[in-house]
C-alpha cells in the first residue's frame, strides 16, 4: 500500500473517532474518542512527514531480495523492548501505590485504571508484540518460506499497536467492560479480532507455503495460541452495546455462566497466551542458542496434545466456593491436576536439551536466562495446580499469593523467556557479530532473578498472612480481625515487593539500553578482566 | 437439542471421542521406527541457511 493510501486510510479514522467523540451518547466514548482522534491524527502527520515525495523512478528501489522478511520482525522487537519497560513502570507504579496510597492521583491514575494497564501492558502489549515477533521470525525460518500476505503482516503489527493504545487509553478515561484480563470495551474487541484474523491468515499462509515437509512443534504451539485466542477472546466479548456510540456494553451471559465463560477465557488466556505461544518460543530459541536440537522431539509432541488436551478443561479451579456447581470446579480441579504431567515433561525436555552441553552455561548469560525461564515455568507450573486443588484455594484464594504465583510465572517464563529471545534475535536481525555487551546481560539477568525472588517470596508471606487472618475466629465465633487490620498488616510486604518489581524494571532498562547499543554501535569491545595495561610481548 | 441431551452427549460419546483421538496420537506418535524420523525432524531450526525452492 502507498503512502497515500495509508493517509487516506488514517484520515477515515481521524473524522470517524472524531464523529464518535461528538456524537457519543456517554463520558466514556466522548472522551476516548477525542483521544483517539489525536492520536490518529499525529499518525497521520508522522506518515505524511515520513513519506518520500520523490517521482517513482527517482527513489531508492524498495525491492526486499533477502529470503526472510525481517523489518516487521525487527519493528515486533522494539516494540517489545518498549512495552516491557512500559508495562514494568506501570507494574511498579501500581505496587507503590497498594504500600503508599496517597499516590492514587484520581480519577485517571488510580489504581483502579492503572491496574489493567499494568495488566495488559505485560500480557498483550509487551507479551503480545513477543509472541507476534518471535512466531514471524520462527516461522519463516523453520518453514524455509516468506511471510505470507506481503503487507499484511505491516497491518497486524500496525493494527496491534492500535489495540494496545485504544485499550490503555480507554482504561485511563473509564472504559471497562470488568472483566479480568479481557477490560476493552466491544469497539475495542472488534478492532482486536479483524487484526486476529489478519495474524491467523499471514501465519498459516506461511505454513501452507512452506518448503520444509513437516511443520516443526514450535509452529504446532504458535498455532495453537493464535487459532484459541481467536475462540476465546470472540466468545467471552460476547456483549451487547448499550446504545452505537456509547463506551458501555453487557455481556451476553448473566450470573455464573457469565463469570465460567470469563474464566474459561482467563484461564485458557494464560494456557494458551502465556503458556502455548511462549512455548514455541521455548522450542525454537533454545536449542538455537545451545546449539543442540531439542531433547526429545517425541517428547515435545506428547507435550504439545497433552496441553491442548487438559488445559481447556482448567478454568472453573478460579472459581471454588461460588455458585458454580460443585461437579463443575472438581472438574476444573483435577484438569489442573493432571497438566503436571505435560507442564513437567515440558519442563524436561527444555532442561536436558542442555545435557552433555550443561558448561555453556557458564560462559553465556543468555543460554542461562532461558535456563532460568523453563526453571519457573517448572516451579510455576507445580505452585498453579497445587493452589487449585480446594482445600489450599481456601486458604491462598483472593489472597496475595495468587499475585505472587502469577508473578513468579509471569516474570519468571514469560519474561526471561522473551529476553533470552530477544537477545538471541537483536544481533542476528541487525547482522552485528555478536550484542554489545554480555556483561550487561549477566547484570540484567541477576536483577530479574533476584527481584522475582524476593517478589514471590514475600507474596507468600503476605498472602499466607491474610489467608490465615480472614479465617480466624475468637471462641465466642466471631471473626478476630477486621479487613482494614489484614491491609495494615502486610504493609512491609508490600513495600518489599514494589522493589522486587524496582529490580526487574531495572534490569529491562537495562536489556533496553543494551539492545540499543548493538543496534547502533553493535558488539562493544571488552579485554578479560585483570587485562588492562598488560602488554603482550614478543616470544623470544 | 437442549441442555440436558448436550450435557448428556459431551460426556459420554463427547469424552470417548476426544479420549480416544488424544490416545490414538500418542500411539502414532510411537509408533516403530519413528524415533529416527522425530531425530531428523529435531534438526530443522538449524536448516534455516538452506536454499529455498525444492
Amino acid at each position: 500500500m502507498s503512502n497515500g493510501t495509508l493517509t487516506v486510510f488514517i484520515a477515515i479514522g481521524v473524522i470517524l473517532s472524531a464523529a464518535a467523540s461528538i456524537f457519543a451518547q456517554d463520558d466514556i466514548l466522548r472522551a476516548h474518542g477525542l483521544l483517539m482522534t489525536v492520536i490518529m491524527f499525529i499518525g497521520m502527520l508522522v506518515v505524511i512527514v515520513l513519506s518520500d515525495y520523490r517521482p517513482a523512478h527517482s527513489r531508492p528501489s524498495r525491492k526486499d531480495d533477502s529470503p526472510y522478511m525481517d523489518d516487521v520482525v525487527r519493528f515486533g522487537v522494539i516494540a517489545t523492548v518498549f512495552w516491557g519497560v512500559v508495562g514494568f513502570l506501570a507494574g511498579v507504579a501500581i505496587a507503590a501505590q497498594l504500600a503508599w496510597p496517597q499516590l492514587n492521583i484520581e480519577p485517571y491514575f488510580n489504581f483502579n485504571r492503572l491496574r489493567p494497564l499494568h495488566t495488559s501492558a505485560v500480557i498483550f502489549a509487551f507479551g503480545g508484540n513477543a509472541l507476534i515477533a518471535t512466531s514471524f521470525y520462527v516461522v519463516q525460518r523453520t518453514c524455509r518460506a516468506r511471510l505470507f500476505g506481503g503487507d499484511l503482516a505491516w497491518f497486524v503489527f500496525w493494527g496491534y499497536q492500535f489495540f494496545i493504545l485504544l485499550a490503555a487509553t480507554g482504561y485511563l478515561v473509564g472504559a471497562t467492560q470488568s472483566k479480568e484480563y479481557a477490560e476493552p470495551e466491544w469497539y475495542t474487541d472488534i478492532w482486536l479480532t479483524i487484526v486476529w484474523v489478519a495474524y491467523l491468515i499471514v501465519f498459516m499462509g506461511t505454513v501452507i507455503n512452506r518448503k520444509e515437509p513437516h511443520i516443526y512443534v514450535a509452529n504446532w504451539f504458535y498455532m495453537a495460541f493464535i487459532i484459541t485466542v481467536a475462540m476465546l477472546h470472540i466468545v467471552n466479548n460476547l456483549s451487547v452495546p448499550v446504545s452505537f456510540l456509547g463506551g458501555k456494553s453487557y455481556s451476553a451471559f448473566s450470573g455464573v455462566q457469565d463469570a465460567l465463560t470469563q474464566w474459561w477465557y482467563g484461564h485458557n488466556a494464560v494456557g494458551f497466551f502465556l503458556t502455548a505461544g511462549f512455548l514455541g518460543i521455548m522450542y525454537y530459541f533454545i536449542p538455537k542458542q545451545a546449539n543442540r536440537p531439542v531433547y526429545s522431539y517425541r517428547l515435545s509432541i506428547v507435550h504439545f496434545w497433552s496441553l491442548i488436551f487438559l488445559y481447556i478443561w482448567a478454568g472453573p479451579h478460579h472459581l471454588h466456593y461460588t455458585a458454580l456447581p460443585d461437579w463443575a470446579s472438581s472438574l476444573g480441579m483435577v484438569f489442573s491436576i493432571m497438566l503436571w504431567m505435560p507442564s513437567w515433561g515440558g519442563m524436561i525436555n527444555g532442561l536436558m536439551t542442555l545435557s552433555g552441553a550443561w558448561d555453556k552455561l557458564r560462559t553465556d548469560p543468555v543460554l542461562r536466562m532461558m535456563v532460568i525461564a523453563v526453571a519457573f515455568y517448572g516451579m510455576s507450573t507445580f505452585e498453579g495446580p497445587m493452589m487449585s486443588i480446594k482445600s489450599v484455594n481456601s486458604l491462598s484464594h483472593y489472597t496475595d499469593w495468587t499475585i505472587g504465583h502469577v508473578h513468579s510465572g509471569a516474570l519468571g517464563w514469560n519474561g526471561m523467556i522473551t529476553f533470552g529471545a530477544i537477545y538471541y534475535m537483536v544481533p542476528k536481525l541487525w547482522g552485528r557479530e555478536q550484542l554489545y555487551s554480555l556483561r550487561l546481560v549477566d547484570w540484567h539477568l541477576w536483577l530479574a532473578t533476584i527481584g522475582i525472588v524476593i517478589y514471590a517470596s514475600v507474596m507468600w508471606v503476605a498472602g499466607i498472612t491474610q489467608g490465615l487472618m480472614w479465617r480466624e475466629y475468637d471462641d465466642q465465633g466471631f471473626l478476630v480481625n477486621s479487613f482494614i487490620d489484614t491491609v495494615s498488616a502486610v504493609h512491609p510486604e508490600y513495600v518489599l515487593r514494589a522493589f522486587g518489581g524496582l529490580l526487574y524494571l531495572s534490569g529491562a532498562l537495562l536489556m533496553a539500553y543494551n539492545v540499543y547499543k548493538t543496534v547502533t554501535v553493535g558488539a562493544r569491545r571488552t579485554e578479560p578482566v585483570g587485562a588492562a595495561g598488560k602488554q603482550l610481548e614478543p616470544a623470544e | 437439542m437442549d441442555y440436558e441431551a448436550l450435557r448428556q452427549l459431551a460426556d459420554s460419546w463427547g469424552l470417548v471421542y476426544l479420549f480416544l483421538a488424544f490416545v490414538t496420537v500418542v500411539a502414532f506418535n510411537f509408533r516403530p521406527g519413528s524415533k529416527e524420523t522425530a531425530d531428523e525432524l529435531s534438526k530443522i531450526p538449524f536448516r534455516e541457511d538452506e536454499p529455498h525452492g525444492n
